[in-house]
């Protein structure tokens, strides 16, 4: 186990300087650079600026100074937030996208798994009828149609939600649906399918034989057997959802990481754009070596080598 | 003749060699049925798939067919006609049907530059489906010969193959999309002007690069399919005889690994293009998708957020068309995969 994880880790680090190296290079293909934009600047103070920010020397250089600093923890300073570290920026934004997609991952899961399991036990019966096409239909609608309609309807018309911002919880409501609509959809598909095999299995029948009662076999025995494949789309999930959706964040105006990055690319912010994807990958990478650790947890057959 | 019940005497007419007839009647007279026609068989019974095929067939015609007759054109501005309400004339317009000259209605309105709303919709649908079909195409043929090589190959060849894949899974795509497409963009647009690659400018430079992000970061789930598919199939005795026989790698990967699975290839391609089109939705909504002034329903949904309050049915028109779009594929899958999947077999 032990052996595993640090193997596990020891794969993460690579993935990630790989994926830092990558985006490294991809970032300076694009043409142009972050002082290309402001208004009247001299030739003169546009090479001072990118003297000082190191920009001047050669780009495998400046790889190389890059990847030394993130050895120490050091991910640079802004080029267009004067005066902020990328740590300090993402040490102040992920708070608030963190807070907001936790929530969405728990309503997603507190609402997908109990339909998906209620689905598969009324099999062909009417509940079932309704939750497929809800669930089916929920996940052909992009989340910035269900916030847009949503804005449309509880604000705009009936103003009954604030629109922007997350200043009070009730500002958290319509936020939270637009993220969770889709995995809560998607997890009670997932959860439908995967329970319809474990209800079949012998073990079932015996529970139920035993005089185990229905709630009790659905909620104790199966859904331990038949939760995994959601867990193993829980992890990327949170971790997509944890860094900042960038729709939902433009669309409510909420000030998250996700907002961050759009705007880091169009303005070249090379040291913020490398910093939130290195910490979006390591994210990713932490994520799926839990859920991998939490898959030995659930299921105790399953050994981790 | 009056027999004795109990005569071991055999009747003679018993052992007469029976005659053609008799011959045909004892023949089995089911066709043996293929693996297409099950397939279809099965299609065919499920009432919703075949409703999702009907209405896929219905909004290609609407997007590719309808815009080559519609009286207006999606970058048409027309001088006075902005804004207009759904099935509203503008004041020209009302004069010119007074001279008796019949114009042809704005189903949906115009937008703010006078121009038509329904062509606009249409077209955008045209480049969603575009990038959904062309993509998941693109994905397709990476997808299955990576996975197939992988799996084929196995050992050290499938354990490097694998580990990549594995990296590319980790990669954050959307932003890796989104930095792609700004880079591809202007190589692209100085390729399009070389001759021979005129129809770049055609398609739009954002949309081919469109097309090779998606290519270049989704396959990895189609060669995960591909590979566990192949390493099974490997295992058949006909791959063994392929190889007794001296077949090329090559040929019995082409003729019969991947022939064999193209059930799973047809149900996660099917499966794919609305993801592809979610995505473009996306990218569109941000802006980062095809260029002004070629729409793409993402795009006109993010313009019409500005006149939210006055126009909420510039909204819904290009919503419902997504909606509609992404359904109706994922019903199509859906009811392919019930049908081509052997693991669905009952």
């Amino acid at each position: 186990m032990v052996k595993y994880i640090i193997k596990r880790i020891f794969i993460g680090i690579i993935t990630a300087f790989i994926v830092a190296t990558l985006t490294f290079f991809i970032m300076n293909l694009v043409p142009g650079g972050p002082f290309l934009s402001e208004k009247a600047v001299t030739p003169q103070a546009q090479q001072a600026m990118e003297a000082k920010y190191g920009l001047d020397k050669p780009l495998f250089q400046q790889y190389l100074t890059y990847m030394g600093g993130l050895l120490h923890g050091d991910m640079g300073v802004s080029l267009k937030k004067r005066g902020f570290t990328v740590t300090e920026i993402i040490k102040n934004k992920f708070p608030v996208s963190a807070r907001l997609g936790g929530i969405a991952v728990l309503v997603a899961v507190l609402i997908g798994v109990p339909l998906g399991s209620v689905a598969a036990y009324r099999r062909g019966k009417t509940v079932d009828n309704i939750i497929i096409v809800f669930s089916t239909g929920g996940i052909a609608i992009p989340s910035f149609l269900t916030s847009t309609l949503m804005m449309y309807i509880l604000s705009v018309k009936l103003k009954l939600l604030p629109s922007l911002g997350l200043d009070s919880p009730k500002s958290y409501i319509m936020p939270v649906i637009a993220l969770s609509l889709y995995p809560a959809c998607y997890i009670a598909r997932l959860m439908r399918s995967s329970m319809l095999d474990v209800i079949g299995q012998d073990y079932m029948r015996t529970a139920r034989a035993k005089g185990v009662s229905v709630f009790k076999s659905i909620f104790k025995h199966a859904l331990r057997n038949a939760i995994l494949p959601v867990v193993t789309y829980l992890g990327p999930l949170l971790a997509s959802l944890m860094t900042g959706s960038f729709i939902i964040e433009k669309i409510f105006t909420i000030p998250g990481l996700g907002h961050e990055f759009v705007s880091a690319i169009p303005s070249r912010d090379y040291p913020l754009i490398m910093g939130t994807t290195i910490f979006l990958a390591c994210f990713i990478i932490i994520m799926n070596v839990i859920v991998d650790i939490a898959y030995a947890f659930i299921d105790p057959r399953i050994k981790l080598k | 003749m009056n027999k004795n019940p109990l005569s071991l005497q055999l009747n003679v007419d018993d052992f007469v060699p029976a005659t053609v007839e008799e011959k045909e009647s004892l023949v089995v007279m089911r066709k043996s049925v293929s693996f297409w026609e099950d397939g279809f068989r099965r299609f065919r019974k499920n009432k919703i798939a075949m409703t999702a095929l009907i209405i896929v067939i219905f909004i290609i015609i609407l997007a590719f067919i309808v815009p080559v007759f519609y009286p207006y054109a999606y970058e048409q501005q027309m001088k006075g006609s902005e804004r207009l309400k759904p099935m509203e004339y503008s004041k020209t317009e009302l004069a010119r049907m007074e001279a008796g000259e019949s114009v042809f209605p704005h189903f949906l309105g115009t937008d703010q530059n006078g121009r038509d709303y329904t062509i606009r919709v249409l077209v955008g649908a045209r480049v969603s489906l575009t990038v959904g079909i062309i993509a998941s195409a693109l994905i397709l043929l990476i997808g299955s010969i990576y996975g197939a090589v992988s799996g084929y190959f196995g050992g050290k060849v499938d354990m490097v193959m694998m580990r990549i894949v594995d990296i590319l899974y980790t990669v954050p795509d959307v932003l890796i999309i989104i930095l792609l497409a700004q880079v591809l963009k202007y190589p692209l647009q100085d390729l399009s002007k070389l001759p021979g690659f005129g129809w770049i400018t055609a398609l739009g430079p954002n949309m081919v690069s469109m097309f090779l992000v998606f290519a270049l970061l989704y396959w990895v789930g189609m060669a995960r399919i591909v590979r566990g598919q192949i390493m099974v199939l490997k295992q058949n005795e006909y791959v063994t005889a392929a190889k007794a026989l001296g077949a090329t790698n090559g040929r019995i990967i082409k003729k019969h690994l991947i022939t064999n699975c193209i059930g799973t290839l047809i149900v996660t391609t099917t499966l794919q293009i609305p993801s592809s089109i979610f995505t473009e939705s996306f990218l569109s909504f941000l802006g980062l998708g095809v260029q002004a002034p070629m729409p793409s329903l993402g795009s006109l949904a993010s313009a019409a957020l500005n006149g939210l309050q006055t126009f909420p049915e510039k909204l819904f028109a290009p919503a419902f068309m997504i909606f509609i779009i992404i359904l109706s594929f994922n019903l199509l899958g859906d009811g392919l995969r019930d049908a081509f999947d052997p693991k669905m077999k009952k």
